[in-house]
């Protein structure tokens, strides 16, 4: 989240697209309805009509996998009748910015495109310089080369006929939103976007967010208060994974993870550091090394010195993509051989269920941590196999839950809060930390005497928490705070950090968490100066317990907030100073404590982009600088804008176990998707094996419209297959007014949405005949984004077959 | 008086109050089936003392999607309090309706002359089985289990003249806002239920009956016979084999431990 959770009590307007914050974030709806009550909107663009939907003002449905055509639309609604925040968009945007003339887009594609690979040359993805090499600007928007007009041709085919013809929302309801939602241009307006995984499991995830991004800049929606791009995170901690790099392409703090062609540290950071040659820009990646160097100092210590690049030959590099489906491609093909689980439960959770499991059959190993028998801790008994024919060697590792130690857990608004351990945990059950202590206890043992340069990494690994058996969580947090080396202080911010070798910081953006004060994520202060809800003394929110991020573009160029009321910071001008509620996310005063006039920042209100400003053309995307519809991997229809059918940039997996329906399928009519309930937890196995949540969401279900009912003669609650080319899964059927056919090209299409919590192992199933599968994700393909890779799990073709 | 308010225009349907309920009470969780829609256990039981209701309509081709927490409402005019023959059921100094196990025969006529269709037998320990306020956590000054888990705030607990004048605010909000159906359910009803909706819509409409009513015969029973209720138990001890038997019949058997 740009915001965080209290923040959504400011805001006039919700557009609450990809996500169902009333089943998924409850609480979230606590600050909406508060919101609600001072008369705030609240919009909802779902496929079916979610309990979220029940409190909406405004409710549209769109077909699964066209939010870009949507979206689109309301770009060029806001363009043409001219309702963007004009002061915004030319100061704190690129709209200004000139592109290289040699930039195109035509049917589809951008300058660029390699068939053959699959991929783009950005080399015309670029700016013009000047003579000093800044970007060239034209104020008034009107070049033809710059940002501003570019997006106006790119969407200019976006009308409102169109987008209705794709995404199958009503056109009056399309104009309807956008109207509703651009009215947040207004300055003092806010509008808000709640966005999760509707968002972002599709082929082009990432450009899904993207485009909510430009429509927020052009309304001027990012970085006030009620304001926002908010991504809603799957799980409590999904926010604190991420950010210590539980993802395979980054390091912690989202530090670019090092490739083959980085030979050493210098070519590294030299690829890994942005420069600038526009002196009004901040780029705060400049300090990049500092980042780096202090993290290879957590990790190595004494070990890391700047005459052996701080141990930088030790990192593995990257030789290719090792996201989810890239694993389980791998497993399938016999080239990894084992695997550590770690809280997961790909049987259920995982695209294409039965070749992940398949895929755990060619493993020689499998540990599974968890704090049940997940079903895929029992793939080798799941329905339809013998176990005697299956011959990996299974582990199951009793885990710790949540309250059963301590530790910080950070919210979707970048909130750590510190949590203390209520209970012991049961029997040999023990906290992540102490398992992971022990594996590496157990590890270095093995490598101990070895004189083999390659080993060093693991013998050289510093692990100073006190008793290996029993690790200190507090040594752990206040090593990703980072230390002083020469005083052995704790240091205050990462603003402290240097690329000598005489900090340490395990994770740069926590830096300022824990220092000589304390644990700042303890903290539980409730006041609230600011009586916008940010109350900035409860736990402890990165970067340096900044609330709201981009908080420079609350005001305008002088320094004066757009919404008097809602003031985050402000420039006094008879004091010459900032009145600051919010840590400022900008260079407000210098070195010798002298405040920075207005009109500096307001260069600059976007530190952590080159540009210095929030980036509506942005070449960091593999699939273009501006979100483009492609239809879904699989999809009723052609492509109506381009002859391009899918993302052309994303990686397609072979065939086997994946097979793919056609475009209008004849045998798979019905468009498919996927979704959660309040009732349950992901994959089910924290919610499936509690008989209070299971009694209210007992069995697995496929909601469909009351036509379709008809058309196939299904009555409620009788059992039907759902089949796609992969798979087929037992549900019950809900018929429900909830969902309606959608009206694409001309002519209807039929959904059909399934929970994907169930499977087969657990205290409920799924269904009553324990020897059946109910994992929705049996269905789902092998498939990603372009740039993320995230699998396609919102939409796939299917058909619904009745059981004799 | 202590009272609840279900402002139905924030609920959504979460059903965290029905996890609370059997959380704090320890029930243990019935053995349910997906019967088409979301609403989950089907009936009151024994161990089920709330339930959200669900209700879809379609009004002028828009889909509206309600939801409604039902209980005991802790009536002002409580039948059950009326027609009980041993004097379980009864009013505590909180002003909630309680039914007192130890002194429950299980007779089953509060059952039959409750106009909401609340209390439920419990074969195994010969008592009826409803809502009780949570008395055992707002005599200690908290408020019930599910107030305190509601994460809208859609449930508010406190004294009820304060929580109506807020209920009847709001509805004015909602008659403005162009719901014209819109009211308080149990300003009036059964003398003021100690459990009141805001609603937007007419009662049906959730699934609660539009006028509830004391039966004549609770009516009768109650202040008509007063003074000769005493002797009347008797002939209620009489009746109550076959009545057992009967309502043996008619419980579930099955239920699944929740701990």
């Amino acid at each position: 989240m740009t915001n965080h959770w209290i923040d959504l009590r400011n805001s006039d307007c919700f557009l609450v697209i990809g996500s169902n914050p009333a089943e998924n974030h409850p609480i979230s709806m606590k600050w909406v309805l508060k919101a609600k009550e001072r008369g705030a909107k609240l919009v909802v663009v779902d496929p079916r009509f979610t309990r979220t939907a029940s409190q909406a003002d405004l409710y549209c449905p769109l077909r699964p996998g066209t939010d870009i055509a949507f979206i689109g639309g309301m770009i060029k609604y806001i363009l043409d009748n001219n309702l963007f925040n004009r002061e915004y968009v030319v100061e704190y945007t690129n709209a200004s910015f000139l592109v290289s003339p040699e930039f195109s887009f035509h049917d589809g594609l951008f300058s660029g495109y390699n068939p053959s690979t699959r991929s783009y040359n950005k080399s015309s993805w670029v700016y013009q310089l000047d003579e000093n090499g800044v970007p060239k600007r034209d104020k008034t928007l009107s070049d033809p080369n710059c940002v501003f007009q570019l997006l106006k041709r790119h969407y200019s085919r976006y009308d409102s006929d169109t987008v209705s013809r794709i995404t199958g929302a009503p056109k009056d309801l399309f104009l309807k939103v956008a109207e509703t939602y651009s009215a947040t241009s207004q300055p003092g307006k806010a509008g808000t976007i709640m966005y999760a995984m509707g968002t972002t499991q599709h082929t082009v995830g990432t450009q899904n967010v993207r485009a909510y991004a430009i429509l927020q800049l052009l309304l001027g929606n990012v970085g006030i208060p009620g304001g926002g791009v908010n991504a809603m995170r799957g799980e409590s901690n999904v926010q604190g994974s991420t950010d210590f790099a539980l993802l395979f392409h980054i390091l912690p703090g989202y530090l670019r993870y090092p490739v083959a062609t980085d030979r050493d540290l210098a070519t590294y950071l030299k690829n890994s550091t942005p420069t600038t040659a526009d002196p009004d820009s901040v780029n705060y990646w400049k300090n990049f090394p500092k980042f780096f160097i202090s993290l290879m100092k957590a990790f190595f210590g004494d070990k890391a010195t700047a005459a052996n690049d701080f141990c930088y030959d030790y990192l593995p590099k990257a030789g290719g993509n090792y996201s989810f489906i890239s694993l389980f491609e791998a497993m399938y093909e016999g080239v990894i051989k084992g695997l550590f689980l770690w809280g997961q439960n790909p049987c259920v959770g995982g695209p294409n269920a039965n070749k992940e499991a398949k895929a755990l059959e060619n493993l020689d190993w499998m540990v599974a941590v968890d704090l049940w028998e997940t079903d895929t801790a029992v793939f080798w008994k799941r329905p339809g196999v013998n176990p005697a024919d299956i011959k990996t060697e299974v582990f199951l590792l009793p885990a710790a839950a949540s309250f059963e130690k301590e530790g910080s857990v950070s919210n979707s608004g970048r909130w750590a809060q510190w949590r203390y351990k209520a209970v012991e945990p049961p029997g040999d059950a023990k906290s992540d930390l102490e398992i992971v202590s022990l594996l590496y206890k157990a590890i270095r043992d093995k490598y101990q005497g070895s004189t083999s340069i390659k080993d060093r990494p693991i013998l050289d690994l510093t692990w100073n928490y006190g008793s290996v058996d029993h690790p200190d969580v507090h040594l752990v947090a206040k090593e990703i705070n980072g230390y002083d080396l020469t005083t052995h202080r704790l240091l205050p911010s990462f603003a402290s950090l240097k690329d000598d070798g005489s900090t340490s910081c395990g994770c740069w953006i926590y830096s300022g968490w824990y220092t000589e004060e304390g644990n700042m994520a303890a903290r539980r202060d409730d006041s609230d100066p600011s009586g916008l809800g940010l109350h900035p003394r409860w736990s402890w929110c990165w970067p340096i317990n900044r609330r709201i991020l981009y908080n420079r573009a609350s005001c305008d160029v002088n320094g004066t907030p757009w919404n008097a009321q809602k003031a985050l910071v402000q420039w006094d001008e008879e004091r010459q100073q900032w009145i600051t509620y919010d840590v400022p996310d900008f260079v407000f005063r210098t070195a010798t404590g002298s405040h920075v006039r207005p009109e500096v920042s307001a260069k600059s209100p976007f530190i952590m982009r080159v540009e210095g400003l929030g980036c509506i053309f942005a070449d960091g995307t593999a699939d273009g600088p501006f979100p483009e519809h492609y239809e879904p991997f699989e999809s009723p229809v052609k492509n109506m804008l381009s002859s391009q059918q899918i993302n052309p940039v994303i990686k397609i997996w072979s065939g086997d176990m994946n097979p793919r329906a056609a475009i209008g399928s004849a045998d798979y009519p019905l468009i498919g998707t996927t979704y959660r309930v309040t009732e349950h937890w992901q994959a089910g196995a924290m919610t499936r094996n509690l008989p209070w949540l299971a009694e209210l969401m007992p069995e697995m279900f496929v909601e469909i419209s009351p036509e379709l009912a008809k058309a196939r003669g299904l009555k409620p609650g009788e059992l039907v297959k759902v089949v796609s080319p992969r798979g087929e899964v037992y549900a019950k059927v809900c018929i429900t007014e909830r969902i309606k056919a959608l009206k694409v090209g001309g002519l209807f299409y039929e959904l059909v949405g399934m929970p994907w919590h169930y499977g087969f192992n657990g205290f409920v199933t799924g269904g009553k005949d324990r020897s059946k599968n109910y994992a929705a994700n049996l269905l789902t393909a092998h498939i990603g984004d372009a740039n993320t890779m995230i699998p396609e799990y919102k939409v796939f073709l299917c058909d619904i077959r009745k059981v004799m | 008086m202590r009272a609840v308010c279900i402002d139905t225009t924030k609920c959504i349907g979460c059903r965290a109050c029905q996890v609370a309920c059997k959380q704090w009470n320890q029930l243990p969780a019935e053995n349910t089936e997906f019967g088409g829609t979301y609403e989950n256990p089907s009936k009151f039981m024994h161990d089920t003392w709330t339930r959200v209701h669900f209700r879809e309509h379609r009004v002028n081709g828009e889909v509206q999607w309600l939801f409604a927490k039902s209980q005991c409402m802790h009536c002002t005019e409580a039948a059950c309090i009326s027609v009980c023959p041993s004097g379980a059921t009864h009013r505590t100094e909180m002003g909630t309706v309680l039914i007192d196990n130890r002194r429950c025969i299980g007779c089953n006529y509060c059952a039959a002359n409750c106009p909401f269709a609340v209390p439920r037998y419990d074969h195994k320990e010969n008592a009826m089985k409803k809502c009780n306020f949570c008395y055992n956590r707002i005599v200690d000054g908290l408020s019930p289990a599910c107030v305190k888990a509601c994460p809208t705030g859609a449930l508010q607990y406190g004294e009820r003249r304060v929580l109506m004048l807020e209920a009847e605010k709001r509805v004015n909000n909602l008659r403005a806002a162009g719901y014209r159906d819109a009211r308080v359910y149990g300003l009036e009803e059964m003398g003021g239920l100690g459990v009141f909706y805001v609603l937007r819509d007419r009662p049906s409409a959730y699934g609660l009956p539009d006028s509830p009513k004391v039966p004549m015969s609770a009516y009768v029973w109650g202040t008509a016979f007063k003074p000769v209720r005493a002797l009347a138990v008797l002939g209620v001890f009489l009746g109550l084999v076959a009545n057992r038997f009967r309502t043996r019949q008619n419980q579930p058997q099955e239920t699944v431990r929740g701990d």
